[in-house]
């Protein structure tokens, strides 16, 4: 196994009364994939979140390439960053920029690379995600899929060390889907990348994973290789992998006896 | 008893808290100012989009304010048999007041509530977030051309307001009323100084410009991402910056005429 890129020790997180996390350790190996799963709701995107410098942690820590992240100014957690990417699960493209701009972006903000370089490697990011030909477009004219392709690009246009993908395969067609899936692979082999894929989507995410951690009410519940987790024998792990609707997790939010709610008053 | 002495205190220390987070706001956003030089077309960019898309609702409300203070000037002014000076009192209400005020006013309800929705939207889809990601600060990108932009916007605002009024005050007074034409001029260019009127009034208007795209772009900032949150937002925009508009008039105006 590399050497851990990211370290998280101890991370404890609330919001309000909420736990999120509750003590959780964590090591995402550089230069592998590693998918953390588990139910809606339980903090996966605060994570990355957490990773990326954008939340405090109330307690324990969390060290990216041995910075501890909480622990940086602004300037130095800037600098980080330009070694990381982000993939947010609604794309979050700049509304007021074509897509071509969009891929620019970090581009122009970051480097003086003469225009026409910068025109080659928006075309190549764009190729690789199959939008090549809609640079022209504005992210209004793009479907929910497509923008997600686009902010891919933009995520991995400075050639980051490490990229942080939120629900990637939300939203796909299955054709998009299978290209996005073996280019989610192909660019974290063909780069040394260390990738963190947030996901709910168990079989896609299995299927190219190094490592994967899986989570639920603030703790890791089970991580390992993927054939570690498929002969896992928690309960927990079978039901989230099969998806059923009975075992150990309910499928309720905590809410009173279903009879006695109906027939009270009240909201 | 307790329960109103606690809300009280609990306002208090809410509105107290978010004077302070405005302020260090600010201060972060003008920080970003000196890397706005070499990339003054972000700025252009707002200049237009706060200036040039309000023109059409300063130039028309600039016109008929004109045209209702020369009819109301010219009723006062005929019993004194003073109605040559209606082209001072035009001028003089316009550049002095009028035209800053009133074009702040409009400018916080075309341009400001759209500087708000415009960023609270941008904070709602994670756009905002994405800049942070990515290792630029919103802060400088978003922010700063946007304050910066306002502040240059709304004296050339103000004073299009101010021209296009005087203009309408000369249709009304000359082309209506029959007051002579060269005593409208002159008794105007007389009484109207560059540095006691129209320079105060520049500065007002400045002032006014940065007031009110600051609580615009720091209501955007700190709105709750939600449709409601922002929508609320942009009303505090509205009615903030109006009454800063209206309280900071009197207290410029106290300070430039008083002892007059």
């Amino acid at each position: 196994m590399p050497e851990a890129w990211v370290r998280i020790r101890g991370l404890r997180f609330t919001r309000g009364e909420q736990v999120i996390f509750d003590g959780i350790d964590m090591d995402i190996p550089r230069g592998l994939l590693t998918a953390i799963m588990g139910p809606s709701g339980t903090g996966k995107t605060t994570l990355l979140r957490l990773i990326g410098g954008q939340l405090r942690a109330d307690a324990g820590s969390v060290e990216v390439a041995g910075q501890n992240v909480a622990a940086l100014r602004s300037v130095e957690l800037y600098r980080l960053r330009k070694r990381m990417g982000m993939l947010f699960q609604n794309g979050a493209l700049l509304t007021d920029l074509s897509v071509f701009e969009n891929v620019a972006f970090p581009l122009r903000e970051h480097t003086r690379l003469p225009e026409r370089m910068i025109r080659d490697l928006v075309l190549m990011k764009l190729h690789v995600v199959g939008l090549r030909g809609a640079r022209e477009l504005m992210p209004a004219q793009l479907s929910g899929g497509m923008a997600r392709r686009v902010a891919l690009a933009r995520a991995i246009a400075l050639d980051p060390q490490m990229v942080l993908f939120d629900e990637p395969f939300t939203g796909q067609d299955p054709i998009s889907l299978g290209v996005l899936v073996g280019l989610l692979r192909s660019l974290t082999d063909a780069l040394s990348l260390t990738s963190v894929v947030v996901s709910h989507d168990v079989q896609e995410s299995l299927s190219i994973a190094d490592y994967v951690y899986v989570i639920s009410e603030g703790r890791v519940v089970e991580h390992g290789t993927p054939e570690a987790l498929r002969r896992s024998t928690s309960p927990w792990v079978q039901q989230f992998l099969q998806g059923q609707s009975d075992g150990p997790v309910p499928f309720h939010y905590p809410a009173p006896d279903y009879r006695t709610d109906l027939l009270a008053d009240g909201p | 008893m307790m329960g109103l002495l606690q809300r009280l205190g609990a306002t208090t220390l809410g509105v107290t808290e978010r004077i302070g987070r405005g302020h260090l706001f600010l201060l972060h956003v003008l920080g970003g100012f000196p890397g706005l030089l070499p990339r003054f077309g972000l700025v252009m960019k707002q200049i237009y989009a706060s200036g040039v898309l309000s023109l059409l609702i300063i130039a028309v409300s600039g016109l008929f304010v004109g045209m209702v203070l020369a009819l109301q000037g010219y009723n006062t002014l005929v019993d004194f048999g003073a109605t040559e000076s209606l082209g001072v009192v035009v001028s003089l209400s316009l550049v002095r007041e009028l035209g800053p005020v009133v074009g702040a006013l409009l400018f916080a309800g075309r341009a400001g509530s759209a500087l708000t929705a415009e960023i609270g939207l941008m904070k709602a889809t994670e756009q905002l977030s994405a800049m942070e990601m990515m290792a630029v600060d919103p802060l400088h990108r978003v922010v700063a051309p946007r304050l910066l932009g306002g502040i240059i916007a709304m004296p050339l605002l103000a004073a299009i307001f101010s021209a296009v009024g005087i203009i309408g005050g000369y249709f009304v007074a000359v082309g209506l009323l029959g007051v002579d034409e060269g005593a409208f001029w002159s008794q105007m260019q007389a009484k109207v100084d560059l540095f006691d009127d129209v320079a105060n009034g520049v500065i007002k208007s400045v002032v006014f410009g940065f007031v009110v795209t600051w609580i615009a772009v720091f209501e955007g900032y700190d709105a709750v991402p939600t449709s409601e949150g922002v929508s609320r937002a942009t009303t505090r925009t509205v009615v903030h910056a109006s009454l800063a508009v209206l309280g900071l008039d009197f207290i410029l105006t106290a300070l430039m005429f008083g002892d007059d």
